[in-house]
């Protein structure tokens, strides 16, 4: 179910007053980066008011479940299917789609957009040993996966829409992907695929690699992706468990500060550090509108890169710089620079920062160079 | 208005303390300027390029065909909308000219991945994760100087890759103190990642552009003649980028297309002259083309609009274009002549224009563009007789 809102600003705000607030800041994350793995953009802006309903309901409760639930409710939510045009997608010689073809004079009526992106990005992965015609038959198996529209088109906002399942546009008959035949099951044809890719090899390395890749570096050593490969295979995917051995390995321990913060990720940090009781819509909104990294705007399905070099050009470290300047002569002259400098980076403070710090003409400036500080932008 | 971006004043004395940034100094491989205007939404190429005299066009659009005193005529046969009027001296002189019914490999109708299809110079929509410019970029130079100038807000994904652009926005941020500044660039000597990007940011060129002169205008224009002004700028300058990327958006005209046309027009023309302007002396070797996603269809809709097509409209400007022209192949309007019986004729490739302006105009190995920058597309001829040439 979707929930479309017509203005979406008082929930994204209380959703980064969670990121600025929790005490449990890893759940957060984790929220944050299967988001990311699952993108739903508003490039596509029919979608925009459902993004928040997507996370809330497709990402957030799996985290520690099971990747397969989550890789459900991802591909069977009204998002995801708008986003990615299955709504769109009619089987062939389904009753719509012949009708479709012999009025529009089409060569197909099959979209393969979300089965391919399933394919590519949320599970096997691109190398993952997938053909294009297992792209077409996942295609036309997940046809007739549609929403209950929007019913009362002009009734005010916020409205209801929940997945439904369109027999007329389902392509029949038997499908085959990755080897496999799939008997005519109507609805249920695309689940069982589903329930297949979750639990593949392929979707279990490609999962441990932007895991280890998230959380250790960006090119991360591969006995750590080796590690998390085989506790999510040998779990079935239980993401509890695949994100505790995540924890218990040595990796991330290791190489600390070897990531740089996305721009959501420094905004956010720099506000958890600065503590305020009340967070402000516009030191939120207004550097990532600069930053352009506003939330659910990913340029495409790919999501945001998780690579430290896509985040600190020259423009966007300027652009950092200017907002931390701006903030921190906004902060209450009680917070000290030096217990700040403690919280925020502790024994991870260079001699270089710690002495550029001391340096500073005033206490708000001090602020600004510890969060403009690389030990700060970096994670 | 407070303007972005790096430090003018200052620069100078910062350039002494950190080292002369090799982005500054290094050579540009070409002296030719590319500026890439995309119109995102879909561009009704009949309507701004109309063939007035075919009766077939009369009969496809019994109330939005433009009459004969709505254009300037350029050949008897297609006359340029009055909107565009202020570019009519650019084809006097030889500038400006038109391929009408061009288009990418994309055959479906949406717009998202039609775009993307264009930008990643591939054959689907998802085919390639990074932008054929890019990748021309990264071929002319090798990444020693930062050639891609992208303005507005994101970088698009036609120059998203390995490459590093520069990007300049419309910042509403005050720019940090310079002192300050000094100071954060002594604390990132001991980081070379942010060093790094930071001399980059000093060695980045600030246009000189005077805002006050675009009051009273509604946005969208605002923005687009801003946005000319900064590329012409930014390009002119002898260490500046080579190659810049501004887009226009609005252009999906489904309904009541006349008036928002007559004004999107108004605003890309003196775009164009803005940037010729700008460019000034450069200008003689830029080329300007103005491209969207797909054309529109031939007939009008039941809404005094047109709906997403396939064959549609580039346009090409500037002093390095063979100007005066209506290139390539024009299949006509005839119902056999049209594409699934409803739109132009893709009649010539987009990609063949790419790759003429990529080999012509910016000196890149024809080897190179077939390989890495437009793999895969071999059929696909470079457009002849477009481009005055290296």
């Amino acid at each position: 179910m979707a929930i479309l809102r017509d203005d979406l600003r008082p929930e994204l705000m209380d959703r980064f007053r969670t990121q600025v607030t929790t005490e449990t800041p890893f759940a957060e994350r984790l929220v944050r980066f299967w988001s990311n793995h699952f993108t739903v953009s508003n490039v596509v802006r029919v979608i925009s008011p459902a993004t928040t309903a997507f996370e809330r309901e497709a990402i957030r409760p799996f985290i520690f479940g099971r990747f397969a639930e989550m890789l459900r409710a991802s591909s069977r939510h009204p998002c995801m299917l708008t986003y990615l045009d299955n709504i769109r997608s009619v089987g062939p010689n389904s009753p719509q789609g012949r009708r479709q073809m012999q009025r529009q004079g089409l060569e197909t009526t099959l979209n393969e957009n979300l089965a391919r992106e399933i394919l590519e990005l949320h599970t096997l992965g691109v190398n993952g040993g997938y053909t294009q015609d297992d792209v077409i038959e996942f295609a036309k198996a997940i046809t007739g996966w549609g929403h209950s529209g929007l019913v009362g088109r002009d009734a005010p906002l916020p409205r209801q829409i929940t997945f439904a399942f369109n027999e007329a546009a389902h392509e029949p008959g038997p499908k085959t992907v990755l080897g496999r035949r799939y008997p005519e099951a109507g609805d249920e044809e695309g689940v069982r695929i589903l329930n297949v890719l979750a639990h593949h090899p392929s979707t279990a390395r490609h999962i441990a690699t932007k895991l280890a890749r998230h959380f250790i570096a960006d090119d991360p050593p591969p006995e750590a992706v080796e590690t998390l490969t085989n506790v999510f295979l040998e779990t079935g995917g239980n993401l509890a468990e695949v994100t505790r051995a995540l924890v218990l390995l040595d990796a991330p321990w290791n190489q600390p500060l070897s990531k740089i913060k996305t721009h959501e990720e420094f905004v956010i940090s720099v506000h958890r550090l600065a503590g305020l009781e009340s967070l402000q819509q516009r030191e939120v909104m207004e550097p990532l509108r600069e930053l352009n990294q506003q939330p659910f705007s990913a340029p495409s399905p790919a999501g945001w890169s998780d690579r430290g070099p896509d985040w600190i050009g020259p423009e966007a470290l300027m652009m950092r710089i200017d907002w931390a300047r701006r903030y921190a002569t906004t902060l209450p002259p009680t917070l000290s620079p030096d217990e700040v400098l403690q919280t925020a980076l502790g024994p991870m403070c260079s001699e270089d920062t710690r002495t550029w710090v001391s340096r500073a003409a005033s206490g708000d400036e001090a602020l600004a160079m510890i969060f403009v500080s690389p030990e700060f932008q970096r994670r | 208005m407070e303007r972005r971006r790096f430090l003018q004043l200052g620069s100078a004395a910062l350039m002494g303390a950190l080292g002369s940034t090799r982005s500054a100094y290094a050579a540009a491989p070409t002296d030719n300027r590319l500026v890439f205007v995309f119109l995102r939404g879909a561009l009704d190429g009949l309507h701004a390029l109309a063939p007035y005299a075919d009766p077939a066009y009369r009969e496809l659009r019994p109330q939005l065909a433009l009459e004969r005193d709505q254009v300037n005529d350029l050949n008897g046969y297609f006359g340029l909308h009055t909107g565009l009027g202020a570019l009519m001296p650019l084809w006097q002189s030889g500038e400006l000219s038109f391929l009408p019914a061009t288009s990418t490999r994309y055959r479906s109708r949406s717009h998202f991945d039609a775009q993307n299809l264009l930008e990643n110079g591939s054959t689907t929509p998802y085919g390639m994760r990074d932008g054929w410019l890019n990748r021309a970029i990264l071929a002319l130079n090798d990444n020693d100087r930062r050639l891609g100038l992208s303005i507005g807000p994101a970088v698009p994904l036609i120059l998203q890759g390995q490459a590093s652009v520069q990007s300049w926005s419309d910042s509403s941020l005050p720019e940090a103190d310079e002192d300050f500044l000094l100071r954060v660039g002594r604390m990132y000597q001991q980081d070379p990642v942010f060093a790094d990007a930071f001399h980059d940011a000093q060695g980045a060129l600030q246009p000189d552009i005077d805002m006050n002169a675009m009051g009273g205008r509604n946005n969208s224009a605002r923005d687009f003649a801003i946005s000319a002004q900064v590329a012409a700028d930014l390009l002119a300058h002898p260490q500046g980028p080579r190659v810049a990327v501004m887009e226009m958006t609005g252009w999906d005209t489904h309904f009541n297309q006349e008036a928002r046309l007559n004004g999107l027009f108004q605003q890309l023309a003196e775009g164009i002259i803005l940037l010729r302007d700008g460019l000034a002396r450069d200008w003689s070797r830029t080329a300007v083309v103005v491209v969207s996603e797909f054309g529109r269809t031939a007939a009008e809709n039941g809404s005094r609009g047109t709906d997403h097509g396939t064959g549609g409209l580039v346009m090409l400007a500037g002093g390095a274009v063979r100007g005066r022209q209506i290139g390539g192949d024009w299949p006509g309007l005839a119902q056999a002549a049209l594409f699934e019986g409803r739109d132009v004729m893709p009649a010539n490739p987009m990609e063949g224009l790419f790759k003429t302006l990529l080999i012509a105009h910016l000196g890149l190995p024809a080897s190179v563009v077939e390989s890495t920058v437009f793999p895969a597309s071999t059929p696909l001829r470079p457009l002849e007789g477009l481009i005055v040439g290296v």
